[in-house]
Formats: C-alpha cells, structure tokens, sequence
C-alpha cells in the first residue's frame, strides 16, 4: 500500500528539518501519539493509539531514521505491534525542498503493511486511515512551527 | 412435494419440525447459553503473522492484571499432545503421509495468521481481553508460503522446519497406463484448468467450549459445539489430554450450524478442558467472528488441470486430472481424506468413462487449515466433471444434455463398478435428467434468451448431473484406506413402561431437523403416536456411543442405526406377545402398533407389550429379560449414492457483469423420502450454498499469507435476494443395502449447484457473441465484466 503527497510548509527548510529531528514537535504532531522517546539521534520509540475502520489499537512502535542527508532528505522506517490487533510497519521517505522566503516543501512517499486482526478486517480502510493521519499530521505539524515562530 | 403435510407423521410425512419451536422463539439452548457457577473467561492471543519464530512470551503483566487467572503459553503445555488427525493417506511411492505436530498453543514458531500463540483466562470476559492486551509476543517473521505451486518449488519458504518440504502427500488413483492409452486413441481431448475457490465456513453459531472439572470424582466435562461430541471425546480424551473415556463427558448441545467445521476437534476444545483442571474453575470460551474467520478449518482450495477424451461419436474414454490440495498450517482431523477418498473417488460422476486417473499433491501453506465443508471433495470432483463435460460439448458442438445422456451409467448397469473405487448400488440418471429438462422447459430456452436479449441481458442455461457419496462406510473398507476410526453409527431405543420411547442416537442435528425425523421413523416402525417419540443426541453421559454427524451420513447410517434397534424391540415384544397370546413365536406379527397371531383376531397392543415388560408377572423370566431396550450399532454395507440433475439459467448485464440467477430447477435422487419438506428445506439451504461458491464467497490471502477476506465487509455471504425461488422435486431408487432404502440429501445442493451456475454464465456469453472456456468461481461482476472485455 503506497500513500504519497506534498505539503506547503511556512517555514525555512532547516527550521522544518529540526522539529522533523525533534521529539516533542513529532510527538503532538502525529495523531494518537500518546509518547515519542528518542532513544538516539535516529532512533525513537513511540506510543501511538490508531483507529483502522473498526480496529483501534495502541501500537508500541520503533521509529528508525535513515540515509540521513540533513538538511534536504531522511527514510524514516517504524513498526509497531498492537497486540492483538496485529501489527504495521512502514517507510516513508521525506524530502524537504527549498522554496526561499521562509517556506519550504515537503514531500513524501511511504509504503505500509499492516497484519493481523487489521489486515483482517481494515485492510481495504488503511489507506483512508494512513491519508487522514498524514492530513493530521501536518496540519498539526504546520501549526506547532507557526506558534514557535 | 408437500402433499402429505397435513395427516401422515410416519415415513413419507412432511411433519412440521418440532426443535423450530425452540429455535424460532428463541429458547434454544447454545453451548455459550450454558454458564456454570464460578466460570472464568479464555482469550487467546492470536499470531498476527503468517509465519514467524517465537522468540519469547511476556506474559508478567498480563497475569498481573486485574481479575485474571492464569495465562498459558506452549511452555505449560507442551507436554500436551498435539492435536491428532483422523486419517492417514498414503503417497503413490507407499509412504506414509508427512504429518507433523499440531501443538495446541503455538510451540516456537507460529504458522499462520489466528494461530493461537498464548491462552489468557480471568473472571471476566472483558478482564481477559484487556489482560491479552498486555502479552507481549516476540516475533521474528519469517516468509511465508502462500500460493501451492510457490510452496512445492525448490527453495521456497517451509511451513514446518523440520519436513523436507510442503508437500503432504503425493497421491493417485485409477489406471494410469489404461487412461494414457485412451487418450492416445481418442478422436477429441478437451482440456481445462479449474481453481476450486477457498471458503469459509460461517455458521451462524460461532464456536465456543466451556471446560469443567470436578476435583472430586476427577471427571472432565466440556460443552461445545460439535457435530460429533463422541469423536471429540476420543480424539481429545485418548490423543490429546490423556483422559480415558469414563472421566470424560463430552456435550454438544444445540448448535446453530456446522457445515462441516464443527467436525473437527480444535485445540481451543482441549485447552479449555485442560485449563479447567488446572485452576479448579470452568473456563468459557467463545469466539469472535472475526476469530471464526481466522481459526475455523477452511473448506475447497484446489486447483486442477482436467483432461478429457471423447471418442468421434462423443463418448466418453478417459479423464485424468491433477489437483493440488490446500492443507493449510496442520493437517485438520479430516483434511487428508478431503481431496483423496472423498474426491478422486468421485471422478466417474454418471458417467461409464470406462478409464479415469487422478493424482493429488497436498500442500502445506501458512494457511488455516483446510478440511471438509459441506460437500468436502465432492463439489470439487463435480466441478471438474461438469465443467469439461459442457466444455467438451462446446468444443464438439454437441448439447450439453445429449452429450451427458450418451454418456450415462444405464440403470441395468447397476451395481456399477467405477474406475475409481466406488460400487454404485442402484440409480436411475438419464430419468431424473429427463425430469429435470422437462420441469425446466430445457427445450424452451432459445425462446427465453431472445427475451432477455431484446431486454438488453445475455441469457444462459447450465446443467449439472452431480453424484453425491454419502454415509461414507464400511468401516473395515475405510480403514484399509487410512481411516483411523471406524464409520458406523449407535442407537439406544428405550421404550418405557407406559409405551412412549426415548431413542439415545449418535447422530447430532444443527440444523437438519433430526428430532422430528427420527421420530417419524421409529413412530412408523412401531405404529405409535409421533409425539410419544422423543430424540435425545448430543451428550456423551446418555448416548452409548456415536460417530455423529457429516457427509450425509445421519438419516443413512443413523437412522438405519435406530431402525435396526426398533427391529430388536419388535423381536422381543414378539416374544412377549407370544407368553401372553400362548402363542408360538413364529406365528406372531407385528403390524399397525399391535402383537397379533397370525390369522386371529388375538392381539396385544404395543401399550401392553411395553408395560409387561416392566411388570413381569406374566412373563417367560427364565429365557427373557424383562424391560423393552435395545441398541444397535450400524456399520453400513457401502456408500450410498444421491444423484441429481440441476438445471440454472442466469441473465448477465452486459454493461455491468452482474449475474442475476433467473431460475434454478434441482431434481434429486435421495431414495426413500422421511420428510420430504425437510429435504426440500436441506435442497434450499445446500443450493445457497453453491450458488454463494459460484457467484459470492471468496477466501482471499494476500502473498505474505495476511487474511484480506476477513470479515463480512470482503467476504460476500449470499443473502435472500442473491437467490431465485427454487424449483425442487425427486425421483426415487431406493438404496438396496440400508433398512430404510434412504440416500442423504445434506450435500446435494452444494455439490451440484457451482457447475450448472458456471455453466449458465460461460453458455451466456458465448451466446451473446463471446468466447469464453471458462471462468473461475466466484464470477463476480467484475470478473464477468473483464471476461467480455477481452473476447
């Protein structure tokens, strides 16, 4: 399952760089993140409760980052259990270009595969649920930069 | 069909059924009805992976959550034995089949998706799933084979480390060198390759157990839903948990649907049962649908190649097919036999095809596993037999319906050898094949399609002439075959002092109206009132034993069973009457519910009878015993062998795909009739089932071997208005080796029904200018749709 997009970002691109490296800013970023730790400078281990159709379930997850090439790209790999109701795990590669003024795009395309009780009965939804909570996420993402700035 | 519905409650009668009094008022009693004092609540934690190492089990906060009672992983039970399968198949070469463990609780590595990883038990239901919550599962996945051809190529992903492979078996059947020969003399060779789509089961009921022991007397009870609560109490009490049969009670009280998938013993049934003992308390489980989906033994997954070979005047010389088989993870009690003795066997159809081979791979994959559905290996069999049968005779442009009759076994043919096995006893195929036509109006369809074309839909008509093997037997045949029990069925008719009658019976009933049934039978035996017979099944502690109920077997091999046990009733009551009538044994009838003297008008009614059974003052108490009770074990002498004809028309929407079914006509041969309405409602509810194969239901596994279709959102069950209103009627040959002359009917409309619908939809678009040899079930709009789009 292949989701992607590009997002319009009022903010620098080493700005946009730094909250993607900072494990406050992701944390109330990403919808139903309940802990984000960073373990390392790549590493995190997050908490994050999801909804998949009629599945919701709080996945333990482990977040990686990869061929990190600061401040213009990065992979970010993560898998998380949910207990009984299976698992996911994904990558996404984020890139973050230039606009000039103060503003920069990201854009990204991640693959997903999920498991379990959600592949079950969700796995037609999980695309719908991956597109809303990349939605969600970068309108919180945007909102967390505006306040700082 | 119904004409006796109002005045005969003996044989022949449509007698209302009686257990539908219960069920539609709602006051059945399920097993997850039954809730013993002081019982806890299993939750089994599932693998979400379709194949992974188990690295470790954290189980500390689960057990330290609130409410919970123990949690149980492969380390409590690994000295459990592995759940054992009930027949073993044997490999072209003579050996024995690959059969590895079926650990009860997932033992280092799980091997498909539902497989129970850890057992988590608590006061309550909600406590135990919110403790199995907490049970942190370490997996290492590993990949997984999925598709069967992938599976048995070098180098691919093993299901079970410790085989050479994924193959199960390798197995053949038939004259391999005759069917070659033929082939090479043969004027025509039609070929075909047909997938046998997977189902799943879906009873309306899910499963559930419920485990007690008393720490007293040390005797186990568990409650569940099972079509044989004998063959559990065997299989789990002497394989499994070590249990001998006398501390072991096994019930199966009212259950909402089997279809086969209750046949088998589950691991969740042992679990229970063992959990109970080990924390003193009762332990309820009842699943999810979503864990149905994913933990009841599936049905079908076959894929074959079929070969056929005509002669120039279009008779039938040869078939040869070669099928792989899904086992799925662990061989299920009867999953071997599924594709082999219930399949292979059935290749002859109706047809005198005087040379027929077939061989078999069964294929591990991490897979649930795969074992009987309502048909179990006959609706594959048929499938291919009736697919290339009406290939045949569009490649040769013959009618489907002549090419079928000039192939027929004729009925002075009977009994009928067939290539592959099986003895046919009697039939009469090319009348009920006439029926059919006729009830049809087969003659009349080019009428119909040009309606339906100048409405815009392509029409098409399909036939299917299905051979059912039902009552599958004798026992020392099946167990030459690699049976390991033995295939007969028990009966207790007590007849108590007053006259009225208990009859203790080994078939179980979950659906087919056996209560009303049986007492026809024994009430027409013994010419008593109906409502004086009551049925009692289901429960170890009262039934003397059984081998219960599937393949069509109840009223054939247990009905006979209780037949056989009213003639021992009748035997002695002459006795009986004889003391009292001063009579001679000899010169005592029994007819109309009375002892008579043969030739006199001195008689002793049944009443009479039953009570000096019980009040033996005037009774010959030095060569008979007192009291009126016999049982009877049944171990039929063959198979018996329903045939039928159905006839399908469907409309397909050109624009859309969409297959409306415009009529469906079945003409069955099950023998001898108990209750006709009864067999008609089994017709109905087996036809549903075949129409949902053909058109609806469709298992699906993605390539990592995740559960796509795993709920009613993806998996298409039919519904009311998927179907037409069926057009049901019989013709009858009588069994010649059972006292009742009976065939069974359970299956019938599974079996029959997927051809004549693939057929009708194939002949559709070819008559509406397409060229199509075959689609794959289900035809669904979309698949119809891309059909037409691309010839």
């Amino acid at each position: 399952m292949d989701i992607g997009g590009e997002h319009q970002i009022p903010a620098a691109r080493e700005a946009v760089w730094r909250a993607l490296n900072d494990a406050d800013i992701l944390r109330r970023a990403i919808p139903g993140c309940e802990a984000l730790e960073k373990i390392s400078a790549t590493e995190f281990n997050a908490r994050i409760t999801a909804k998949i159709g009629p599945v919701k379930a709080r996945f333990k997850a482990r977040i990686q980052l990869e061929d990190l090439d600061p401040p213009s790209s990065y992979t970010l790999t993560g898998e998380g259990q949910g207990g009984v109701a299976g698992f996911a795990k994904g990558a996404a590669k984020v890139r973050l270009v230039d606009q000039g003024e103060g503003a920069s795009v990201l854009k990204y395309e991640a693959e997903m595969r999920v498991g379990g009780k959600i592949a079950q009965v969700g796995s037609r939804l999980v695309r719908g649920a991956a597109r809303k909570t990349a939605a969600g996420f970068f309108a919180n993402f945007v909102a967390i930069l505006g306040e700082s700035a | 069909m119904n004409a006796n519905a109002t005045t005969n409650s003996g044989i022949g009668g449509s007698v209302r059924r009686r257990e539908d009094s219960r069920f539609l008022q709602g006051r059945g009693k399920y097993t997850d009805d039954i809730n013993i004092a002081g019982q806890t609540y299993a939750v089994f934690v599932r693998s979400p992976h379709a194949h992974a190492r188990i690295n470790g089990i954290d189980t500390a906060a689960a057990a330290a959550a609130e409410g919970v009672a123990a949690v149980f992983t492969a380390e409590h039970t690994k000295d459990i034995g592995g759940v054992p399968t009930g027949w073993q198949v044997h490999s072209k070469d003579g050996e024995p089949m690959a059969e590895p463990k079926h650990p009860v609780l997932a033992e280092g590595a799980a091997r498909h998706v539902g497989d129970p990883v850890a057992m988590v038990i608590a006061a309550t239901r909600r406590q135990a799933r919110d403790a199995a919550e907490l049970v942190t599962v370490d997996y290492d996945p590993q990949p997984a084979a999925v598709d069967m051809k992938a599976a048995l190529a070098d180098g691919a992903a093993k299901v079970h480390g410790d085989l050479p492979g994924n193959l199960c078996y390798d197995w053949e059947l038939g004259d391999k060198a005759a069917v070659d020969e033929a082939f090479a003399g043969a004027a025509h060779v039609t070929k075909l390759d047909l997938v046998n789509n997977r189902l799943i089961p879906n009873a309306v009921e899910p499963r559930c157990a419920i485990g007690d022991y008393d720490s007293v007397s040390g005797e186990h009870t568990l409650y569940t839903t099972s079509q044989n609560p004998h063959v559990i109490r065997l299989l789990m009490g002497a394989f499994v948990l070590s249990i001998p049969e006398h501390k072991l009670r096994v019930v199966a009280p009212d259950v909402g649907g089997g279809f086969g998938s209750k046949i088998f013993h589950y691991a969740e049934e042992a679990l229970v049962t063992w959990a109970a003992a080990q924390i003193k308390k009762p332990v309820k489980w009842t699943a999810e649908r979503s864990e149905s989906f994913m933990s009841d033994a599936h049905g079908r997954d076959h894929v074959t190649h079929a070969e056929l070979a005509l002669d120039a005047n279009g008779k039938f010389l040869a078939l040869r097919c070669s099928t792989l088989a899904n086992m799925g993870a662990y061989l299920s009690t009867f999953a071997p036999c599924i594709p082999t003795y219930l399949h292979g066997t059935l290749l002859a159809g109706q047809y005198a095809t005087p040379a027929i081979y077939c061989e078999v791979k069964a294929v591990f994959t991490n897979t649930v596993p795969v074992d009987a559905y309502r048909g179990a290996g006959r609706p594959e069999a048929t499938f291919i037999l009736e697919r290339i049968v009406d290939q045949a005779a569009a490649e040769t442009g013959v009618d489907p319906a002549e090419l079928r009759r000039r192939n027929m076994i004729q009925p002075e043919q009977f009994p009928y050898q067939t290539p592959v096995a099986l003895q046919y006893d009697t039939g009469n195929y090319e009348a009920t094949l006439d029926q059919a036509l006729k009830a049809a109006d087969y003659a009349g369809f080019e009428a119909r399609r040009k309606q339906s074309a100048a409405a815009g839909k392509l029409r098409g008509v399909g036939l299917s002439c299905y051979i059912e093997a039902c009552g599958i037997a004798p026992s020392n045949v099946v167990g030459s075959l690699g049976a390991r029990a033995g295939l007969y069925e028990a009966a207790t008719v007590r007849v108590n002092p007053t006259g009225s009658v208990v009859v203790f019976t080994g078939s179980h009933a979950h659906g087919q109206g056996h209560e009303t049934t049986f007492a026809q039978v024994v009430s027409d035996m013994l010419g008593i009132d109906y409502d004086a017979v009551e049925i009692v099944h289901g429960d170890t502690a009262k039934v003397p034993f059984g081998m219960g109920t599937y393949g069509s077997r109840s009223i054939a091999v247990g009905g006979a069973a209780i037949a056989k046990a009213v003639d021992k009733i009748i035997a002695k009551g002459k006795k009986i009457a004889a003391h009292l009538l001063e009579a001679g044994e000899g010169d005592i009838v029994f007819e109309n519910g009375a002892f008579k003297v043969a030739g006199t008008d001195r008689e002793k009614s049944f009443g009479d009878i039953a009570l000096t059974a019980y009040v033996p003052h005037q009774y010959p108490l030095e060569s008979l015993e007192p009291g009126l009770e016999e049982t009877a074990f049944y171990d039929p002498a063959n198979f018996t062998y329903p045939a039928g004809t159905y006839v399908c028309e469907v409309e397909v929407d050109p624009d859309t795909g969409q297959v409306t079914v415009a009529s469906f006509h079945a003409s069955d041969d099950f023998g001898n009739l108990i209750n006709p309405m009864i067999v008609e409602g089994q017709v109905h509810g087996g036809l549903a089932q075949g129409i949902g194969q053909a058109l609806l239901e469709n298992c699906v596994y993605d390539a990592e071997g995740q559960l796509l279709s795993g709920s009613y959102m993806d998996y298409c069950m039919p519904r009311a208005d998927d179907l037409p209103s069926f057009q049901v009627d019989t013709t009858v040959t009588a069994c010649t080796h059972n006292p009742l002359g009976v065939k069974g009917c359970g299956e019938a409309g599974a079996i029959g029904a997927p051809p004549a619908l693939i057929n009708a939809v194939v002949n559709a678009l070819n008559g509406g200018g397409h060229s199509i040899a075959h689609l794959d079930m289900p035809a669904t709009p979309q698949k119809v749709w891309a059909a037409m789009q691309s010839n």
